[in-house]
């Protein structure tokens, strides 16, 4: 691709950009609701400048070379934002695709005579904006894991609450599946707050544990064993009729933990060991 | 030499571990405490361990064998004041500590042992002339 033809393609900047917003505009899928029709146009106006600013005759064949880096630096933040948007793979693909497309109509009309260098043309900006298209998706993927990660960390943070239920008494309902880090982080918060509170009794809850396997067990035991080390006493409540059926075909032992069907008997118990009597106050009836 | 001092409180005797132990202090403990449990008769032995922030398999067999040979001598062990990390590396160790009382505090561990050794004690008193409680 010889520079005339870069220049030329330079004088028919505005031609590509409509051709371009054309082939977006044109697809169904467009989601108007993400991004308006004038922020599109404004985010696709400053890529093709940079872009045909940027290309020539050498850098053309060398996608990674370092003039394309304010290039990538524009995609990397566009398709950042659409992850976070919430744009799909296939939208964010049709954004940078129907740019070749549209580069592509431009090199036909000024190369229409000229075979032999419009073929040449055409290749090599087949591959660098392939190579574009590399990129932007090596960026969506990123920003998508970023928000998935941001999401665990925030799941984990909420599903741990120690609710101080009396004097000296904690509970924890336990929500979701419990794996190994949960469990750690679960064991953590509680055996802490057992020391901040200086609380004798912990009623685990798991009524919101969808299933209990062996390692799940297993995990518990720990919790309990670790509770009792501290110096306090821990009640696991909240067994559902499966679960208790799975634990005794599984072979689990829980004999020596304190167990109760709800989290209610539990408290009942919790009180019975703290010596501590609730009852309902009979109502004198004084008629004034 | 570095040594742990045991303190004697009525009938209990009470171990403050202030220091990260080392084999050779454990087992100085170890033989020192099992002395005094025999010396002074005590019905029942407190170890703090409030200040230990680490701990190792070593370690809690020490504890595990405190708490046996007390038991032989008629004393009851309480360990008091773990802090969570202490608990969760020994659980993770597989040393639950079976056969040891735990407590959060000394006040609760005291507790404890009053109540563990309480009925016989009393009986006890019966016979003697005054008790010290």
């Amino acid at each position: 691709m010889t520079n005339d033809t870069l220049k030329s393609l330079q004088k028919r900047k505005k031609q590509i950009l409509e051709n371009w917003m054309q082939y977006q505009l044109a697809d169904a899928s467009l989601r108007e609701d993400l991004m308006s029709n004038d922020e599109l146009r404004l985010q696709s106006e400053e890529l093709v400048d940079t872009i045909l600013n940027t290309l020539n005759e050498s850098n053309i064949t060398q996608p990674d070379s370092m003039d394309f880096d304010p290039v990538f630096e524009i995609l990397g933040g566009i398709s950042i934002s659409r992850a976070r948007q919430g744009f799909t793979p296939r939208e964010t693909a049709i954004y940078v695709f129907s740019l070749k497309d549209a580069i592509q109509d431009a090199l036909q009309d000024e190369l229409a005579n000229d075979l032999p260098q419009l073929l040449d043309a055409t290749l090599k900006v087949n591959k660098l904006i392939d190579s574009f298209g590399v990129v932007t998706f090596e960026t969506f993927i990123k920003g998508r894991e970023e928000v998935i990660f941001r999401q665990t960390s925030e799941i984990e943070e909420i599903s741990t609450p120690v609710i101080r239920v009396w004097e000296g008494i904690l509970a924890l309902p336990i929500i979701g599946t419990l794996d190994s880090s949960r469990t750690q982080v679960v064991m953590e918060n509680l055996l802490q707050e057992i020391v901040d509170t200086s609380s004798s009794i912990a009623i685990l809850d798991i009524s919101g544990v969808p299933a209990v396997d062996s390692l799940v067990a297993q995990h518990l035991i720990k919790t309990v064993s670790a509770t009792r080390l501290m110096g306090a006493e821990c009640i696991i409540s909240g067994i559902r009729p499966e679960i208790a059926q799975t634990i005794v075909h599984l072979g689990i032992d829980l004999s020596n933990i304190i167990t109760k069907a709800t989290l209610a008997s539990a408290l009942k118990y919790a009180f019975a060991l703290q010596q501590v009597e609730v009852r309902k106050i009979q109502k004198e009836r004084k008629f004034l | 030499m570095e040594k742990i001092p045991i303190l004697r409180m009525g009938q209990f005797l009470l171990v403050t571990i202030q220091v990260d132990l080392y084999d050779r202090l454990a087992l100085n403990l170890e033989s020192d405490l099992v002395q005094m449990v025999n010396k002074t008769g005590a019905r029942g032995v407190l170890i703090d361990i409030s200040a230990v922030s680490i701990v190792d398999s070593f370690m809690g067999r020490i504890l595990g064998n405190i708490a046996s040979m007390s038991k032989i001598l008629d004393a009851e062990t309480v360990v008091v004041g773990m802090q969570p990390a202490v608990a969760i590396t020994l659980v993770e160790l597989g040393l639950p500590l079976k056969g040891v009382y735990t407590a959060l505090n000394v006040e609760k561990g005291m507790e404890l042992l009053r109540s563990r050794i309480g009925p016989d004690h009393e009986e006890l008193d019966d016979d003697d002339d005054g008790g010290i409680e």
